[in-house]
This record gives C-alpha cells, sequence and structure tokens, in this order.
C-alpha cells in the first residue's frame, strides 16, 4: 500500500468522496496498473471533467488536467496531438462521458486517437446529488426520476465500439484485480481505448432505490455481471439480462496522431524548402 | 529575405501572421465567414510541423486548443458568432486558469444563425463579458487587411505574456477583402515565447505578484506534475473555497490585465487635437466613417476620427483624453450601440454620444456617416 502513495499528492488528501464511494477502488486500481507498467511519471497526463469521478486526477501526482463538464476528452485530444509522445488518460463519470460529453466520446472513438478513457459508471450524478444520468437503467429511481426512470440507459462498451474504439473492456469495482488487469491492457493499447468501471455511489443511488450501504450497492452491481468468458459456455436465456465484464473488443487500427506525423513527413518531403525557411521555433520539441 | 507585398485576404493575413508567430496547432469547426482560416491552416500547419485538427463543434475546438496550449504549443482557433457562443465556458476557463489561447472571430449578424454571410459588430459585449463570473480577456479590432496579420501576430505576443485568451474581433467584410499587404521580414521581429520557470524543484504554478503578475507556466510533460483546474486554487494550484485565497486569485487576474488598460491601448487617431465633433468606430465600420471625416475636414468642419484596435480591456482614460476636445461624438458600428456605451462611459454624459448603429447585414456607405455629421453639426 504504502508505495503506491508516492502517486498522490498527499497534501491534497483527504478525498472529497462519501465513504463506500467507488471511485477511489477504480483510482486506486489506475494507479497499480501504471506501477505495474513502470511508465515514467512525466510522460503521463491525466484530464478529467467535472463530477465527483473527474476529482481523481487531482489527488494523483502528475501532469493533471481537471477541465469542464464533458470536455475532458476534447481537452485531452488537444494535448495527445500536440505532444503525441506523452500517455494521456481520461478519467470521467457516466454523466460527464455519456452525456454533456457524450459527442467528444463517440468523435474521439472514430478517430481512434490513442487516449485511454475511464469511465466511472456509478448510475447516477454524484456531484450533484443523485439526478438520473444517461446510464440510470431503465425503471431506477433518481432524484430526477421520482416515479422510475422512463429513460432507456446506453450500453457504453457496445457505443464506443461502434464508434470505433479498438481497445473496449468492462469491470467492477467489485472485480477491482480485473479491473486493474483491463485498465494496464488499456493503457497498453495503441489507439482509443475504454474501460467502463461499474461503481457504487450508495450516498445517492443506493439509497434512493433502497438497494441498501456501500456493500449492498457493490453486491447488486456484482450480481448483474457476468465473465465474457463464462458467458461464451452459456445458453443465451443464462445470459439474458446480464451485463457483460472482461475484455469485450481488441483490434489494431492506425492510430490518429501516428498517421498525422505521417502526413506532416509526407508534405514537409514535398516542401522542404518550406519547412525549412519557416520552420517554427518550438517544433524541435514537436518531433515526436 | 526582404519584405515581400502580397494580395490577401483578411483570414489569411490572421493565419500568416499566426505561423509566424508560431502556430504550432489549430483546431475549429467550420463556420462562414471564418473557414478559410481552418482550411488554410490544415494546408498550412503540416509544412511546419503544426498540428490542424478539425472537431465535432467548436467547445470540441477551443478545449482542444487549451489543452495542446498546456504543453507549450501556440494554440489558436477561429469562428464566427454561433461558434463563439459555443466556446464561452471554455473561454472562462482559459482565462482562470490562465492559458494561453488565441481566438479569432470573424464576426457575422446575428443572433442565431442571422444573416450567415453578412457582417456584423454584435460580438464586442460578447468578447468582453460572454462568460460567466468577472474574468480577464483581451480584444483587438483589425481595421483592414494589413492589421489582420499585425493584430493577430499581437494577440499571440499578449497572450503568451500574460497567460490570457486574446480575441481577435474581426468581421466578414474585413475577413473576405483583399488588399495588398507588405509582410514583415522575418529577421524584424520576434517570435514570442513563453516564459517558463528555472526547474521543477519547488514549482508553484500559481505564485505571482497578488497586483496583477503574471505566473510562470510549465508545459505539461516536463516533469512539473501540476494540476489545472477550474475550481478556484491557491498559487499550489490546489482547490480551495476559501473565502481569502479566491478573493486574492480573482482581484489578481482582474488587476492582471484590466491595471494594463492604458499600457495596452493601440487606436488610430485623425484630426482629433481640434475638432468639435469626434467619430469613433472599429473595425470596417471605421472605414466609411474616416472618408467620411475626411470629407467633412476638407470642407472646412472641424471634425475628428479615432478608430480603436484595443477594445478590451477598453482604454478609457486614453479615448477620454483623445476626445477631450469633441463637443459631440458619433459611433458608427454595425451594432445597436455597444461600443457607444463604452464611448459614452468614457467621454462623461455631458456631451451627446450619437448612436450610428446598423444591423441590416449592409456595411456603411461614407454617406451614410457623412449624413450623421452633417446633421451633428
Ligand atoms: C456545463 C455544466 N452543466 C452542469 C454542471 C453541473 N454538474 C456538475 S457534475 C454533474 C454530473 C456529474 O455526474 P457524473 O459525470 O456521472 O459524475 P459523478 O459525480 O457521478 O462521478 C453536473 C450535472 C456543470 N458543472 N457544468
Amino acid at each position: 500500500m504504502a508505495e503506491f502513495l508516492s502517486y498522490f499528492r498527499q497534501d491534497r488528501l483527504p478525498h472529497i468522496w462519501c465513504p463506500g464511494c467507488g471511485n477511489g477502488t477504480v483510482t486506486g486500481a489506475l494507479v497499480r496498473a501504471i506501477d505495474k507498467l513502470g511508465i515514467d511519471k512525466n510522460n503521463i497526463v491525466m484530464v478529467s471533467g467535472i463530477g465527483c469521478s473527474s476529482r481523481s486526477v487531482g489527488y494523483l501526482d502528475f501532469d493533471t488536467l481537471h477541465t469542464t463538464h464533458g470536455r475532458a476528452i476534447a481537452f485531452a485530444t488537444g494535448v495527445k496531438l500536440a505532444r503525441p509522445r506523452l500517455k494521456v488518460i481520461v478519467i470521467t463519470g457516466d454523466g460527464d462521458s455519456a452525456a454533456i460529453g457524450g459527442n467528444h466520446f463517440i468523435h474521439a472513438a472514430r478517430r481512434n486517437i490513442d487516449i485511454t478513457t475511464i469511465i466511472i459508471n456509478n448510475d447516477t450524478y454524484g456531484m450533484t446529488s443523485g439526478q438520473a444520468s444517461p446510464m440510470t437503467p431503465h425503471g431506477m429511481l433518481g432524484t430526477t426520476a421520482p416515479y422510475g426512470n422512463v429513460e432507456y440507459n446506453f450500453d457504453l462498451c457496445e457505443l464506443a465500439k461502434a464508434a470505433g474504439a479498438t481497445y473496449v473492456a468492462r469491470a467492477t469495482t467489485y472485480h477491482y484485480v480485473l479491473l486493474e488487469e483491463l485498465i494496464s491492457k488499456a493503457i497498453m493499447h495503441k489507439g482509443f481505448s475504454v474501460v467502463e468501471a461499474l461503481s457504487q455511489c450508495p450516498t445517492y443511488f443506493g439509497r434512493k432505490n433502497k438497494i441498501g450501504g456501500p456493500v449492498e450497492t457493490l453486491n447488486w452491481i456484482k450480481d448483474q455481471t457476468i465473465n465474457v468468458k463464462a458467458a461464451a459456455a452459456l445458453p443465451p436465456e443464462k445470459r439474458e439480462g446480464k451485463i457483460l465484464i472482461g475484455e469485450l473488443h481488441n483490434v489494431e487500427k492506425p492510430e490518429f496522431t501516428q498517421q498525422y506525423l505521417e502526413v506532416i513527413a509526407k508534405v514537409q518531403r514535398a516542401n522542404p524548402t518550406y519547412a525549412r525557411n519557416k520552420g517554427v521555433p518550438g517544433c524541435e520539441l514537436n518531433s515526436d | 529575405m526582404a519584405e515581400k507585398a502580397k494580395l490577401m485576404q483578411g483570414n489569411e493575413a490572421c493565419t500568416m501572421a499566426a505561423i509566424a508567430a508560431g502556430l504550432e496547432f489549430f483546431a475549429g469547426y467550420p463556420i462562414t465567414p471564418s473557414t478559410e482560416i481552418a482550411e488554410m491552416c490544415a494546408e498550412e500547419l503540416p509544412k511546419v510541423g503544426g498540428k490542424f485538427i478539425q472537431m465535432e463543434d467548436e467547445i470540441g475546438s477551443i478545449s482542444a486548443c487549451i489543452g495542446a496550449s498546456l504543453t507549450g504549443a501556440k494554440a489558436m482557433t477561429a469562428t464566427s458568432g454561433p461558434g463563439f457562443s459555443l466556446m464561452q465556458e471554455a473561454i472562462g476557463y482559459a482565462s482562470l486558469c490562465e492559458i494561453p489561447v488565441v481566438i479569432i472571430n470573424v464576426q457575422r449578424v446575428g443572433p442565431s444563425t442571422g444573416m450567415p454571410t453578412s457582417p456584423a459588430q454584435g460580438d464586442l459585449m460578447q468578447a468582453r463579458w460572454g462568460t460567466h463570473g468577472d474574468h480577464p480577456v483581451i480584444a483587438l479590432v483589425p481595421g483592414n487587411v494589413k492589421e489582420c496579420y499585425e493584430l493577430t501576430f499581437r494577440a499571440f505576443e499578449l497572450s503568451e505574456k500574460y497567460r490570457v485568451p486574446v480575441i481577435v474581433l474581426s468581421d466578414e467584410v474585413i475577413g473576405h477583402m483583399r488588399e495588398k499587404v507588405v509582410l514583415p521580414d522575418p529577421a524584424n521581429y520576434k517570435i514570442p515565447v513563453r516564459a517558463m520557470p528555472a526547474s521543477p524543484a519547488g514549482y508553484k504554478p500559481y505564485a505571482a505578484d497578488p497586483n496583477g503578475g503574471v505566473p510562470l507556466m510549465a508545459p505539461f510533460g516536463m516533469g512539473y506534475r501540476w494540476h489545472c483546474t477550474g475550481l478556484f486554487h491557491d498559487e499550489n494550484g490546489a482547490p480551495s473555497s476559501k473565502p481569502e485565497v479566491a478573493s486574492t486569485l480573482m482581484r489578481r487576474l482582474e488587476h492582471k490585465v484590466g491595471s494594463r488598460a492604458e499600457e495596452l491601448a493601440d487606436y488610430f487617431a485623425e484630426g482629433l487635437d481640434d475638432c468639435e465633433l469626434a467619430v469613433v468606430s472599429f473595425g470596417s465600420s471605421a472605414m466609411a466613417a474616416l472618408s467620411a471625416v475626411r470629407r467633412a475636414r476638407s470642407e472646412g468642419h472641424k471634425v475628428g476620427m479615432l478608430r480603436l484596435k484595443t477594445v478590451w480591456p477598453f482604454p478609457t482614460k486614453t479615448v477620454r483624453g483623445l476626445l477631450s476636445s469633441a463637443k459631440k461624438i458619433i459611433v458608427p458600428e454595425m451594432n445597436l450601440g455597444q461600443l457607444a456605451l463604452e464611448v459614452e462611459r468614457a467621454a462623461g454624459c455631458d456631451r451627446p454620444v450619437i448612436r450610428l448603429g446598423k444591423v441590416n447585414g449592409e456595411l456603411f456607405h461614407p454617406d451614410e456617416v457623412f449624413a450623421a455629421i452633417k446633421e451633428a453639426l
């Protein structure tokens, strides 16, 4: 445990999260994954939006960018395209990524830009006290769905895959070993990678829906899931209504910033004098 | 390489100046009458090793620019009214977090979709107060194609120096007009460079003189490992809701730009010293205004012209001084009196400030301004 403290800005602790919240579990899995991968701290930029989950980056000792609601992936796109050598990791909530930021999410997937997006999906808007989110299941309660949610939620992993993400996985805060493993793979994947971490918000979602406290809410999540490998061996009726966890999609496809660098190289070969005469200072930094 | 004369469009001049100033990153979304800037960046930036991206909307565009700027890249976006409205939340973010970014707004008539290909100057107040909360911002208004070049270059200098978003308020006429521009010899200008801290040891990302100081900005990815947040923050970049931290930050930011209003003043003046009537304008409206003022002068009337190039922060004292002899003031502008409000404030309430507003999508004809001058004399 102690060795991971070096990844935290200890002067910024204690954190703002409620007792029993899953955000710490996901943040812990992320830090352990980075530690095992042995990536230099100075080469990682963490970007988040607005929400309880997005507060995670403020506690972490990297270059960290806490942006506006829904826009983390757009800011991250600028970081990554400007400096492709950096590892860019986005931490976002289900409201942040699937409601207000849904468009940036699908377009980043479409571009296959090398950004790892970790979505902490707690079925609700935690920061604003439990309103319905695009991930609140049909029929469940939220403060803005007091009679039960009449809308349907996304399957975020299917959405990411359909939009062009090249690595897609899902785990839960119960399956934290799996979560760490999937985050690791996502970080090492070249292209747009998404890990959906199903997580508990006992304070708002658990209580409002009378599920119980942190443990009951965690178990409620766990009981809905089934590992994708185990599911493959089951007849369809046994998979009915279950949420798949594990690695769901992993393909190779040329990555956006690498392709852009190839364009630059090609254009500069065709315009050698232009590139030499008008070379912009600062572009040396940018040769990666 | 010597100076070179070239026939070019205002939008082209903005782009060339940006590249000359070291533009490394452009993110944008197509919108008339600004699109040529994006198109030209798509073509030119790779030649100098820079990056262009067409984002999914203007919110994404400005957000990507801010992200790029945090890594040390000079970043710019270009848009028009509807897109500029979408960018406002992120402009506030850049303003609070002190991230340099240049935004070219080639104004068109609105609100809403308005008349997409017709000029206007209706975003003057939006450029100042478009985002929520008090915040510093600088806005420059070119009056011809040459100034599109000069002021875009200047926008980068100011943005990097004061770590503030700088808006170039162009308009459809200036953006699409073609004029001969003598490009400055690269040997004769200095590419703006962002001041950097010396080393990560003890780096405090927001440590600065509370009296309007500018903190030193470390690029991401260089070992500084700092936290950038749109929450109010202390000098270490840590979020804070302490009243004294909030107040210190907000007042420093306001002071950083506000206290430099007169120093940043930039304008064109003619015949103001002995004038009885002054015409105050900006951008393309000022072209018609100047020709009307000269005609009135040639007929023996004591009329002077003031064309503002820096509009935000508004150089109140400078404007008051320049207008001291005028007994009446006319403000031609392609909106219903936004610049006139500031001019009234600067001139004081003892002399009439006549609003000559136009919002029909047409530019001013010198005759219209001349008629207003004759009527006022
Ligand atoms: C533009 C804008 N709209 C609304 C808000 C208010 N707001 C803050 S956080 C949030 C929802 C966060 O929910 P989610 O992304 O699921 O994160 P969680 O707090 O559950 O981790 C909202 C609506 C805001 N800050 N900015």
